[in-house]
């Protein structure tokens, strides 16, 4: 596998009342093209931020991000950044936040395809549609498409599904693996739920507390569709639990 | 009949002030104070020569012509003091003084730079209404959520795009805020404009019927018609919020 992103140790601090606070330190790290790597760490580790540089929205203090070779310094429509909290534009119908990042398209075309993309993503009958409403999983659904329709080269994810219901979430998450199986983007993933890591991930890298760096990463070796309550997830589970210092016996 | 249920308790107290007036009215045997009937009759009076509408007719071109050369100076200032921080803090604290600065303290210098006809009332109106538009429009872009900025710049669309389908929308309802408030303050304002060495106008027409024999009826009949156009124009602005383009900022 080519790499497509590389990271070399990162460093990022912020300014805070009792002086420079190191939010991220010296994270090295290398992305296949078309991996899917989970990033699980304990919350306020840093995770967002370390995705915000890699997505180029945030200047690291030192270290760097190369993606294909070239030095990543701002955002680009190549890797294209879904966020807990959604960005979908309430004063746009879906069709129009699909149209949104379509460049150099003629306006048929562009209906066109976000049409298509809709419905890949379930959303047919629903272009229409203002963010106030759909429901909070048709608000993802229509995040995830907007991000598709540019076919970006690599999705960041940062806790995406965090926001919905146990089902909804499970749901979105088979929709993700399938979409991915066709469309074969390289995926970050920001989580804190480990077992979302294990469903997706091709690797999961664990993080440290603040100030962060990579503690250990795993493999998944695991064919899909994946068996989560299979003896290889849940022992990879509790594996990567203890990792995150939540000991055996509180588990149960 | 819900709607009529709700309505009662004004309607009511609006039934109970006519009634105490009338009765004030004529236990007291004022001969210059008059009747609700009188003001009624005044009114027709207006009506049949045809003058209400002349004076109506002068009173909404004066404020159409200041509130709408405002909204053109208003809206793009707002805008580009919003976008662009060096604009905000250079003209910011100039119009933080201009603001709090009575349109009605404007008259003499309006009457020494544009002299007794329709541009002095225009100005006046001009005056009293941009700044509330400009201050809307720029807490518009203010507070515009950072998400949807970064969304934008991820999708690397161009400034033309970024304005037309992300800021203006974002922006619109604050807008119409704006424009609901100046035009309020516009109408305000015309009827004191128009008090001075005008011959058209609501304003001039109240002035007129108390100069002219004490027509008090007349005087009265004036000021609630001024209420009522008052009432509708605010009604229509109310109207423009309920748009698709301002919905989206009062649904969830």
């Amino acid at each position: 596998m080519p790499t497509k992103i590389e990271v070399r140790a990162l460093k990022k601090s912020f300014a805070s009342d009792k002086g420079p606070l190191p939010v991220v330190e010296d994270v090295s790290l290398t992305v296949g093209d078309g991996e899917f790597v989970a990033i699980v760490g304990p919350s306020g580790c840093g995770k967002s931020t370390l995705m915000n540089m890699m997505a180029g929205f945030i200047r690291p203090d030192a270290g760097s991000i190369t993606i294909d070779g070239a030095l990543r310094t701002r955002p680009d429509s190549r890797g294209i950044l879904i966020s807990q909290q959604g960005s979908v534009f309430p004063w746009l119908t879906v069709r129009e936040n699909l149209m949104f990042g379509l460049n150099g398209h003629a306006l048929p075309d562009k209906r066109a395809i976000a049409d298509h993309y809709a419905d890949i993503v379930g959303l047919r009958g629903f272009e229409d549609s203002y963010a106030h409403e759909l429901s909070g999983g048709m608000l993802k659904r229509t995040e995830l498409a907007r991000a598709l329709v540019v076919k970006p080269e690599i999705l960041y994810m940062d806790e995406p599904f965090s926001a919905l219901d146990a089902l909804m979430s499970l749901r979105m998450r088979n929709e993700l693996l399938r979409i991915l199986a066709k469309e074969r983007h390289t995926t970050l993933l920001i989580t804190h739920d480990v077992e979302e890591a294990i469903h997706l991930a091709d690797r999961i890298v664990v993080l440290s507390p603040r100030p962060t760096r990579i503690q250990s990463v795993f493999d998944v070796p695991m064919q899909h569709p994946r068996r989560l309550s299979s003896r290889e997830a849940q022992e990879l589970r509790l594996t990567i639990l203890s990792e995150l210092g939540v000991a055996r016996e509180e588990l149960g | 009949m819900t709607r009529l249920k709700e309505m009662l308790p004004a309607l009511a107290l609006l039934a109970a002030l006519i009634a105490t007036w009338w009765g004030a009215v004529v236990a007291t045997h004022s001969v210059i104070f008059p009747t609700p009937w009188a003001v009624i009759t005044g009114t027709f009076e207006l009506l049949e020569d045809g003058t209400l509408s002349r004076h109506i007719g002068a009173s909404l071109l004066r404020v159409g012509a200041g509130f709408g050369l405002a909204v053109c100076v208003a809206v793009p200032l707002g805008l580009w003091m919003g976008w662009v921080d060096r604009v905000y803090r250079t003209l910011n604290p100039i119009f933080q003084i201009l603001r709090p600065i009575s349109p009605i303290a404007w008259i003499p210098i309006a009457i020494l730079w544009f002299g007794v006809g329709d541009a002095s009332p225009i100005y006046l109106i001009f005056i009293s209404s941009v700044f509330p538009m400009v201050v809307q429009t720029t807490v518009g872009v203010h507070t515009i959520e950072k998400r949807y900025l970064r969304a934008a710049e991820n999708f690397g669309v161009s400034r033309r795009t970024l304005f037309r389908q992300v800021v203006i929308p974002a922006v619109l309802p604050q807008i119409i805020v704006g424009m609901r408030i100046g035009l309020g303050v516009a109408w305000l304002v015309v009827v004191a404009a128009e008090m001075i060495a005008l011959h058209s106008g609501l304003g001039y027409m109240i002035m007129d019927s108390r100069n002219a024999g004490n027509r008090y009826d007349l005087v009265i009949a004036g000021m609630i018609i001024i209420g009522l156009i008052g009432l509708s124009l605010d009604t229509t602005m109310r109207i423009l919020e309920g748009t698709k383009w301002a919905r989206w900022r009062y649904a969830h």
